[in-house]
């Protein structure tokens, strides 16, 4: 059965200017234009926001729940990157 | 490659109380239950708007209009947050509006009674909303990560629709002799049928084990609605009304109230479709859909034309 309200978009709200846009939810829109005026209607009813972006789902690349091990695996043998690897010489106050 | 064995992972995050996502591997049963319990909920919000909506045009003051207005339009967008989460398991919203309009799928019993009054716009936001909110704050903590993440934001905008229902049962309480008999009529009207808003006695509630065991719900029907009795009684006795049940009385024991049950017959007959708004509801709803039909097949072509100019 075809779906009768046009593509998913996802949405995300910037709280304050500054801060990062957090994900907050998705919706169906058939343009860019709809999606923009429905995430308004729909995610910021109370000041939740300043500014959004709505992104077409079907653009969002991710990675897999099942891949979680072996793909982040290569950062997990660099504790080195990590700055209490270093020890500090006790005399030493701030650094 | 090591045979991984999806079962035991999702039992694992089970045990573990982690958040189950879309994508994550899940039994077909959950992803049932699923569909199921979130379509539902959202089938809920969008006819819970029409009892209210029809006294909109007969709101009696500038101000109590544009606030049921507001509220009205949380309730669909509340339908909207949970339409997604249930697609995000890999039905459709046409799949679920077909359900909801050929009676397949049912929403919560309560919106088949009628609102008579302006009282009963009272009661509808303080007790029908106070009762959801009391099963939607559990359902914060449900396993189903977009599940928890609509409930969250559904719960924050609820309070603000319990409050304002409270705050019309208090102005007709503490108004005219005939005003407070308004406010104590719907009380009676509404009282026993809030109670079913959680489902039947755990002994007999069919769902109850699996949503539990899978942690879809963390307390069963009779454990929120014993809360609901217990924080309610309060709220009824500022307002100087009388809850509709001769058995209510604080048992100390259990540090909660003793209560009627509703009459469950009742309510068997109201899912069965023979409440007493049951028809109009519908009826309501399919010609909202049929009406609504050449917004979106223009909306349709619109987006087509435009996504094709962008593709150019």
């Amino acid at each position: 059965m075809s779906d009768s309200q046009g593509p998913l978009w996802e949405v995300f709200v910037q709280k304050k200017a500054g801060q990062p846009f957090v994900h907050c939810g998705n919706l169906h829109a058939f343009d860019k234009e709809m999606a923009l005026e429905n995430a308004r209607d729909l995610y910021t009813r109370r000041g939740e926001g300043m500014a959004l972006w709505v992104v077409p789902t079907a653009a969002i690349v991710a990675s897999s729940p099942e891949d979680q091990g072996p793909f982040f695996e290569p950062s997990n043998d660099k504790v080195f990157r990590h700055p209490t690897f270093y020890p500090l010489p006790d005399v030493i106050k701030h650094m | 490659m090591e045979n991984v064995n999806f079962e035991d992972i999702f039992e694992g995050k089970m045990a573990k109380n982690e958040i189950v996502e879309p994508k994550d591997w899940m039994p077909e049963n959950y992803r049932k239950h699923l569909i199921r319990q979130i379509s539902q909920h959202a089938h809920s919000e969008i006819v819970g708007m029409l009892p209210e909506g029809n006294w909109i045009t007969r709101a009696p003051s500038l101000r109590s209009k544009l606030v049921l207005l507001a509220k009205v339009q949380d309730e669909g967008g509340h339908g909207l947050y949970l339409y997604t989460a249930a697609e995000s398991l890999g039905t459709s919203r046409d799949e679920m509006l077909d359900a909801l309009h050929t009676g397949k799928a049912k929403y919560s019993s309560i919106f088949n009674y009628p609102t008579l009054t302006w009282a009963d716009i009272g009661a509808v936001g303080w007790l029908v909303d106070g009762a959801a909110i009391m099963n939607q704050v559990m359902l914060q903590r449900t396993s189903y990560g977009p599940y928890a993440r609509a409930m969250v934001r559904i719960c924050k905008e609820e309070s603000f629709h319990q409050r304002q229902g409270y705050e019309i049962m208090t102005r007709m309480a503490f108004g005219t002799p005939d005003q407070k008999a308004m406010a104590q009529d719907a009380l009676n009207r509404w009282w026993f049928p809030t109670l079913m808003m959680f489902g039947p006695p755990d002994i007999e509630s069919p769902n109850s084990e699996n949503a539990i065991k899978w942690r879809i719900k963390r307390e069963t029907n009779d454990q929120l609605r014993q809360r609901f009795v217990n924080q309610t009684v309060e709220q009824v006795e500022y307002l100087g009304l009388t809850i509709p049940d001769e058995k209510l009385k604080w048992n100390e024991a259990k540090k909660g109230y003793d209560f009627s049950e509703p009459n469950w017959a009742e309510f068997k007959n109201i899912i069965k479709g023979n409440g007493p708004c049951n028809k109009e509801r519908l009826e309501t709803r399919l010609n909202a859909h049929k009406n609504g039909e050449w917004v979106r097949a223009a909306a349709a072509a619109f987006g087509k034309k435009q996504m094709e100019q962008y593709a150019a």
